[in-house]
């Protein structure tokens, strides 16, 4: 493999490094709070890397502002417009787990979810 | 453009917007209107599905007329149609069936919620059959998860709740690679339309350029599909999910949730990379392995079960590896099949869950297999449709399941390395699931014996049985009826149905 590719998609690479972090803290992590910061590490990952794919260096942002400039001049607006529908997709389950965190802790006083299962699997029902 | 061609947008617009619709009404009333919408889109979608029939092709419906490469599409070909009437039939079974566990299960005042979420995953699902959108598939995904996530812990106890969140952790897992296989797929090919996506994978896949992204776009996409519908290591969530849920919830789960992933993931694989290249990529080969380990290691999982609802859950994961496993086969006959046996089990699984809790009422609300002991006796009905359902699963002639397991294993004839790994497994699992199930079939035909005199501690806590008539639960009733017609309809009917699938396949490309 050539690193040059690497050196020369940094961003692309940051952005696959940190979407490995955030899957791997999602999967392995006891912890349901540092789960949720791992799905919001992953998430902010692919928007990163979404967004770097609609990127066109040297344009400007898709807004309007002194009227319509020519097609060159702005970049590719469609990334930008997935990464908002990603973000309000990844909000909504953030805000379902973190509630389900609540009725958790409030049950069973911990965040640990092994624990919570063990404790399940004593109670034998 | 004919007026019909508006249907498949106004049966997913009409539950989307019935489902608000329900949070504002009282329990009774949103179980009408649920029903009402389920009854309208099953209508809708077989109209629809005469009218593909009759045109013999394919329709694209353009979403406020914007053309091709920048509006989003609904494409309806026989497959998706018949797909949609399909599982519209189901979920509107599974909710008769469940009627009575809800109204015990269900917080009071709360179960218009439940229709809420019913109806927000009935569109989700219709959306994943018809869209022409990858993006837009994503969206309805994560809608699908949280609305299933819901139906799980809306009976609330601590297995749910863990069940739920076991369910959010895995699904958000699998979406999240999802969305990558999308960026990936898009930033390759610069589209987002299946059609379009479709005719540049062509050109790619001809020049050989950017080849390994575009495997690396397919192996996460089916891999995030394949967690999502729980194919064998990534299971773990799905037992307490089915088995502790109110009843309704776990045979839809277990037989429409993870079905819509396995559509679209079929409809992904012909529809955007091309089975041509698909079939040449080792992603196919990844799917067969773990299909084949999940068929048999769900059956192990199974047998060990004491609880006879995890044991059909367990049986699910065996199932969903079945279908993965013709998938992976990588040839039109593989996939025939394992369309096929999405509608068998699909049909199965939820005839199976309702009959199973028809034996836990008859033995005081109890499925473990020590209580439901001659529960087929004093639940007559319930005891003939979990035979009908066991049989099916097992693989006798005249269910859908022997069709299904008669199409893999012709699929595999002639295979070069696949052919006796998938007959080697068929018969495993064939073995297996005979067992686990005739275990339990003997089971609930055994009168219990009666003790007299001293106690045993075993004794204690047996939960006391009666035994039901039919008419006790006519609701119950006719949706157990209506599963076993069903399931010897799809057994005996399977050679119009497999040219259905054929030419829906045809219409795919």
């Amino acid at each position: 493999m050539n690193i040059e590719y690497l050196l020369e998609n940094y961003e692309e690479a940051v952005a696959m490094i940190l979407f490995g972090i955030g899957f791997s803290n999602l999967l392995l992590q006891k912890n349901l709070i540092k789960k949720i910061i791992g799905l919001n590490i992953m998430d902010t990952a692919t928007y990163l890397f979404l967004a770097l794919k609609g990127y066109i260096a040297g344009r400007k942002a898709p807004v309007v502002v002194d009227g319509v400039q020519s097609v060159e001049a702005y970049i590719n607006p469609i990334p930008s417009g997935l990464v908002l529908t990603g973000i309000v997709v990844s909000v909504s389950v953030t805000a379902l787990m973190l509630s389900l965190t609540i009725r958790l802790y409030r049950r069973y006083h911990t965040l640990d979810l092994d624990e919570i299962t063990t404790r399940l699997k004593k109670e034998g029902k | 453009m004919d007026f019909v061609q508006n249907f498949p947008f106004i049966s997913i617009i009409l539950t989307l917007f019935s489902g608000p619709l329900c949070s504002v009404l009282n329990g009774k009333q949103a179980r009408r209107v649920n029903t009402a919408v389920i009854v309208a889109d099953g209508i809708l979608s077989f109209l629809v599905l005469g009218y593909v029939t009759a045109a013999g092709q394919p329709f694209v419906y353009r979403m406020g007329h914007f053309s091709a490469p920048w509006g989003n599409e609904i494409r309806v070909g026989i497959l998706e149609a018949f797909m949609a009437g399909f599982f519209c039939v189901i979920m509107l079974l599974c909710m008769l069936g469940g009627i009575r566990e809800r109204e015990v299960q269900i917080e009071e005042g709360k179960q218009n919620l439940y229709y809420v979420m019913v109806n927000l995953l009935l569109c989700s699902l219709l959306a994943l059959i018809y869209t022409n959108d990858l993006f837009t598939a994503y969206v309805f995904v994560e809608i699908n998860t949280i609305s299933a996530c819901g139906l799980i812990m809306i009976r609330q106890t601590g297995r749910t709740f863990e069940a739920a969140t076991r369910y959010m952790i895995m699904s958000l897992l699998g979406s999240g690679l999802l969305l990558l296989g999308i960026c990936y797929l898009y930033a390759v090919t610069g589209h987002l339309l299946m059609s379009n996506i479709r005719e540049q994978v062509r050109v790619i896949s001809a020049t050989g350029q950017y080849h390994i992204s575009l495997m690396v776009a397919l192996g996460l996409m089916s891999v995030g599909l394949a967690i999502k519908s729980a194919l064998y290591p990534f299971h773990a969530w799905l037992p307490d999910a089915y088995g502790y849920s109110t009843l309704s919830s776990s045979a839809i789960l277990s037989s429409l949730v993870s079905k819509g992933y396995i559509f679209l993931l079929i409809k992904i694989f012909y529809r955007v990379i091309g089975f041509d290249v698909v079939w040449e990529s080792k992603v196919v080969n990844v799917l067969f392995v773990f299909g084949i380990a999940g068929m048999i290691m769900g059956s192990l999982s199974a047998m060990k079960e004491s609880n006879l609802r995890r044991m059909i859950a367990y049986s699910s994961v065996a199932q969903i590896g079945y279908i993965y496993m013709g998938l992976g086969l990588a040839t039109e006959a593989g996939s025939v099949a394992s369309i096929y046996h999405v509608l068998s089990h699909a049909a199965t699984k939820s005839l199976l869950f309702v009959a199973a809790s028809g034996l836990a009422d008859a033995s005081g609300g109890s499925d473990r297999f020590r209580d439901i002991t001659g529960a087929g006796l004093r639940n007559k009905l319930a005891g003939i449709a979990f035979m009908a359902g066991s049989l099916s699963m097992v693989g006798m002639p005249m269910f859908s399941g022997f069709i299904s397991k008669l199409f893999f294993a012709q699929a595999a004839v002639g295979h070069a390395h696949k052919m006796f790994p998938t007959f080697i497994a068929l018969a495993i699992s064939t073995i297996l699931n005979a067992v686990y199930f005739m275990k339990t079939v003997i089971r609930i035909y055994t009168p219990m014996q009666k003790k007299e005199g001293v106690e045993g501690e075993a004794e204690t806590g047996r939960a006391e049985g009666r035994s039901i008539p039919i008419w006790e639960q006519p609701v119950k009733s006719a949706a157990l009826i209506c599963f076993i017609v069903l399931n010897l309809m799809l057994g005996l009917n399977s050679d119009p149905l497999i040219r259905l699938i054929q030419s829906g396949i045809e219409m795919f490309d």
